[in-house]
């Protein structure tokens, strides 16, 4: 059992360890690739060189870290069939297809229009490589959908019937998959802050650039633009943010009250600004969940519900299986005890039709499908000692949620200060306050994006499919040495080869930098 | 149009040959020696991968 512990445990990690990773990229190459298409519509539809210098020198960031973070998303998938068997056999007829999809569109569309956007500038009519290049910007958008669409099903699994006799869940309709509401919220919100990321990183570069008084033109126009993106970015994140409440309200309900530290719900719930999480706090005790609170009356009800008198209910009222309706009366929804005990049950039916399908008895089979399938919704109840198991790590959820939060918020001002700067205030571009903080922005608005993704997944655990698998009922049956052997040897190598591609782009712009880039022909 | 634009560029052979030199490391090493698909290669047929993945969520 320790050992299976062990084993979920650093098999998580790994997981972790190479998400996080391949998210260092993802984003920036979805964000450059918009902000390099804008760029170059404003040099096709002006005729100004400059503009096509300017996108030449981005564009070339853009190629860098494209190139950096090709295949870091096939380890995952890799991951998937040694470290997760049971998860990739039990999902792989639905999660699969998504998958397929992204590779598909990746290799065809980006890979085919990538190369006439590096490499066709004079060769082909400036339209035609213009089109190019927001068909680039398209498809690395178009790569995420279908990624994001079976993170989605994770989270929310709609769209299948479960299948005993092959152990798998079988997708009987797609466009439930594809167009759940879940997957198309998670979409906008991670590309549109995808655009953040984009619209950040050329701020910061352009500030160095203007703390180093090189090519201060060039860093104008880039913080123009950027500027811009990175306001429209942030704008639509935070409307589909909270889109993103709203769905985690209705569908996964126990993270959103993990996300808030909230034990015990009421009518009208105020949001927490900011606190601190009692690390002692258990479902059921009567200690106090947050200290030092700074809480937004009726907050989280709006976020939640969009409506300021709406029950939210705390982590101890869905374990009871209580909720208060509109009308304001106390109803009983499912406990979780009663969850588990159908839960149970369906795992003991699984377990008789196995034994029936290997004896061949047909009708034992019949008996133990109709005990099953009413059941099937609560599955992975079943494996749950207690309620509490169920619960998210508190203490991770809220502050994640209060980091990608409170770094947005600083975000939308970054932004604005970057439109005030380049439209009225263009003194402040020379102060070195605002290089500080331009340069600063960009690690923190990679922190930002982590922290979303560290509440959407450590949020929806002890999940690895909202209530149908247990993440250690995904596992393979390996030992716990082997998987830590392989995490220890793709922290070391992604430490190295994340230095090494860090120290490219900069040195790129070094030197690049020190050229006069509105007249280098060499970009 | 590769052919042409990578014997062109000024930036990145450096890159490309890290690039590569991944790409090996992904593929050749870790795929081959530390990533196999488990149920593909320890069964045969559908059938007993669907008890083994059986077994093994009914016993956990």
């Amino acid at each position: 059992m320790n050992d299976l512990l062990s084993t979920v445990d650093w098999s998580r990690a790994q997981f972790a360890l190479t998400a996080m990773y391949h998210w260092l990229f993802v984003p920036l190459t979805i964000g450059l690739s918009l902000i390099v298409a804008i760029m170059e519509s404003i040099y096709v539809r002006t005729g100004k060189e400059r503009w096509k210098s300017i996108t030449k020198f981005w564009m070339t960031l853009f190629g860098i870290n494209f190139a950096c973070g090709v295949a870091t998303g096939i380890i995952l998938e890799f991951e998937f069939g040694t470290n997760w068997s049971n998860y990739s056999w039990f999902v792989g007829d639905i999660f699969g297809a998504p998958l397929a999809i992204e590779g598909i569109v990746a290799f065809f569309m980006e890979a085919t229009f990538v190369a006439v956007m590096f490499f066709g500038w004079g060769k082909v009519s400036r339209r035609f490589h213009l089109v190019s290049t927001w068909l680039v910007a398209v498809g690395v958008s178009l790569s995420a959908l279908w990624i994001l669409v079976a993170n989605a099903w994770m989270q929310y699994p709609v769209g299948m019937q479960f299948d005993p006799a092959q152990m798998r869940n079988v997708m009987d309709d797609f466009a439930a998959v594809a167009l759940s509401p879940v997957a198309l919220n998670k979409f906008f919100h991670a590309v549109t802050s995808s655009w953040v990321v984009g619209g950040v990183f050329v701020i910061g570069v352009s500030s160095w650039l203007l703390w180093r008084k090189r090519n201060v033109e060039v860093a104008r126009d880039s913080i123009t633009i950027a500027a811009w993106v990175s306001l429209a970015g942030i704008i639509f994140t935070m409307w589909t943010g909270d889109g993103s409440a709203v769905e985690v309200a209705r569908v996964q309900p126990m993270k959103l009250a993990a996300m808030e530290g909230l034990y015990d719900g009421k009518q009208g719930q105020e949001l927490v600004g900011f606190g601190l999480v009692n690390p002692d706090k258990k479902p059921g005790d009567d200690k106090q969940a947050i200290f030092a609170e700074i809480s937004i009356p009726y907050g989280l009800s709006i976020l939640a519900n969009h409506d300021m008198n709406s029950f939210v209910p705390g982590i101890n009222d869905l374990i009871n299986g209580v909720s208060i309706n509109a009308e304001g009366d106390t109803i009983n929804t499912v406990s979780y005890a009663e969850r588990i005990a159908m839960g149970k049950q369906a795992r003991t039916a699984l377990a008789d039709y196995g034994k029936a399908q290997a004896a061949g008895d047909s009708a034992a089979m019949a008996e133990a499908y109709t005990r099953l399938m009413p059941n099937y919704k609560y599955f992975g109840y079943g494996y749950l000692s207690a309620p509490e198991d169920a619960v998210p790590n508190v203490p991770m959820t809220f502050y994640a949620f209060r980091i990608m939060v409170i770094i947005g918020g600083y975000l939308l001002a970054l932004a604005l200060l970057g439109i005030v700067c380049t439209r009225w205030k263009a003194a402040w571009l020379e102060k070195r306050w605002f290089h500080i903080v331009g340069i600063l922005s960009i690690p923190l608005v990679w922190v930002c994006s982590q922290a979303g993704w560290v509440l959407a997944e450590v949020g929806r655990q002890p999940w690895v499919i909202q209530d149908l698998m247990p993440t250690g009922v995904a596992i393979s049956d390996i030992s716990a040495s082997s998987v830590q052997l392989t995490f220890w040897l793709f922290a070391i190598l992604f430490t190295l080869m994340l230095a090494a591609e860090v120290s490219i782009m900069l040195r790129y712009i070094n030197r690049t930098s020190k050229t006069d880039i509105i007249n280098n022909s060499k970009l | 149009m590769y052919v042409e634009g990578f014997r062109s560029m000024t930036v990145g052979r450096s890159l490309w040959i890290m690039i590569a030199l991944k790409l090996i490391i992904i593929f050749a090493v870790l795929k081959l020696f530390f990533f196999p698909d488990l149920l593909s290669t320890s069964y045969d047929t559908d059938t007993e991968r669907a008890a083994a993945v059986r077994s093994a969520m009914t016993s956990r």
